[in-house]
């Protein structure tokens, strides 16, 4: 089952995904998925993201592979909907996206054994992680400033039960800007798996559900521009659309 | 207005007070990893897992034998607040709370503390109050009842306004949402056992004691 959360008319609703790929409200009412306005599939609780969990990534960017999970929180200010439109401000002369495959917590957890890991997750999503690296600085790095912008951190637009990946340690990511195809990788290059990430986070903090794990992404990253589309794909999940704006346009009075 | 509770997101950061800048050095902030004195806030969360009440007893995380008690004051908002500026952003408070915010002992700001910072536990923290004048505010740090730290935010590199400013400028802090103001470098150390309080005039205190990992 394919699930997400919508704007629609007035109230927010919880939606499925119905065959022909239409969003389908509680009610049976079908609408086109270009036509509503999606918020996060989750309401996201604590949201970690991974820097450097794919090793071509990890040389792209000319660092060692870490030897224990580089992991990072984001805040909810930072977390937008399918099909948002994301800032670049003025200034910036190097944004890029990052296709990841984020997986949402369902259960309770504390000390989870990496055997025991993925039976407390509720199933996958995908983020765009953007980063703008001219705010990169050497505190707490990757810094709020780069990693946690208002609405630079797009999800969904689906949440797909884990009943229904079977393997989300073998699954393709793609990012295509303006239809063409920039970045490619799988999870199978995952420094440390999913499994591994929950036996290290919940060996010191307790995981909840509506929690978020951004699982890194692998090389192939691109400056993008004012006006591009950027979709981000991974395979047998969904794939997440994101309009980048220049200041004028996401300051405008409307 | 309704009495605030903190219901959000804790954000804090390091390197606010002119002391603790002096203590890193400004030599080893000018040399690698760092290559340069933070010009932004260097920022951190503290996850909703973290946050417990005034009178908690809090457990160290597995292999922790010590923690920093990084004493401190946070900005509770009051409403959703983006692109501040100095002479609106105190308006945007509900009140300020006392915190402790723990960390098992970390020397290097370089990469995010999460395992360090984030353990269930690491925040205690009190009440919401009213606003007081923050500009001499004095926060003192007491284990076992013997003060260990006594710190004044007029020591702030950016005081809360300016706080405020900095960090609304890319992200909006909601209804509920803290900012902490800043922790001292290398605070002082609680250990299984102790008692500790932290209070400031005005402000109230805040209490907890530290155990044992379980492990």
């Amino acid at each position: 089952m394919k699930r997400g959360r919508i704007a629609f008319q007035g109230a927010i609703h919880e939606v499925t995904q119905a065959a022909d790929g239409r969003v389908r409200l509680a009610d049976g009412r079908l609408l086109n998925e270009a036509d509503v306005q999606w918020l996060p599939p989750v309401v996201p609780g604590a949201v970690f993201a991974l820097g450097l969990n794919y090793a071509d990534h990890a040389k792209e960017l000319a660092f060692k592979a870490p030897e224990v999970p580089l992991a990072f929180l984001k805040g909810p200010n930072t977390i937008v909907g399918h099909r948002a439109k994301t800032r670049r401000p003025a200034d910036a002369t190097y944004m890029h996206y990052e296709c990841e495959l984020a997986v949402v917590i369902g259960k309770t957890g504390k000390n989870v054994a990496k055997a025991d890991a993925m039976d407390i997750v509720a199933g996958y999503t995908v983020a765009n992680d953007y980063a703008i690296r001219d705010y990169l600085e050497n505190y707490y790095r990757p810094n709020l400033r780069v990693k946690n912008r208002d609405g630079c951190t797009p999800l969904g637009p689906w949440l797909v039960d884990a009943a229904d990946v079977p393997n989300p340690m073998a699954l393709k990511l793609t990012t295509r800007v303006n239809g063409k195809t920039t970045q490619q990788g799988t999870t199978s290059d995952m420094i440390f798996d999913i499994a591994t990430l929950i036996e290290y986070l919940s060996s010191f903090m307790t995981l909840n559900p509506g929690d978020i794990i951004l699982t890194g992404t692998p090389e192939g990253l691109a400056d993008v521009k004012a006006g591009d589309v950027i979709e981000t794909e991974v395979e047998g999940v969904c794939c997440l659309i994101n309009t980048i704006v220049d200041d004028q346009t996401y300051f405008a009075t409307v | 207005m309704i009495k605030q509770k903190v219901s959000g997101t804790v954000f804090g950061v390091v390197l606010n007070d002119h002391a603790s800048v002096r203590k890193i050095g400004a030599d080893v902030l000018e040399a690698a990893p760092y290559k340069g004195a933070p010009k932004a806030p260097a920022m951190y969360i503290k996850p909703a897992n973290t946050r417990v009440a005034c009178g908690s007893v809090v457990e160290l995380p597995a292999g922790a034998t010590a923690v920093e008690v990084g004493a401190t004051i946070g900005l509770v908002m009051g409403c959703a607040a983006g692109r501040l500026n100095r002479d609106n952003a105190l308006a945007a408070l509900a009140g300020i709370v006392l915190a402790g915010d723990l960390s098992t002992p970390h020397a290097s700001y370089y990469r995010p503390a999460i395992r360090e910072k984030c353990f269930d536990g690491s925040l205690p923290i009190g009440s919401v109050k009213p606003l007081v004048d923050l500009a001499n505010l004095v926060i003192t740090t007491e284990i076992d009842g013997k003060i260990v730290e006594e710190r004044s935010l007029a020591d702030l590199v950016r005081d809360p306004a300016q706080l405020l400013v900095d960090v609304t400028e890319f992200m909006t802090l909601s209804q509920g949402d803290v900012l902490l103001v800043g922790v001292s470098y290398q605070a002082p150390q609680a250990k299984p056992g102790s008692q500790v309080k932290i209070s400031a005039e005005g402000v109230g205190s805040l209490q907890f004691s530290i155990a044992g990992a379980q492990q």
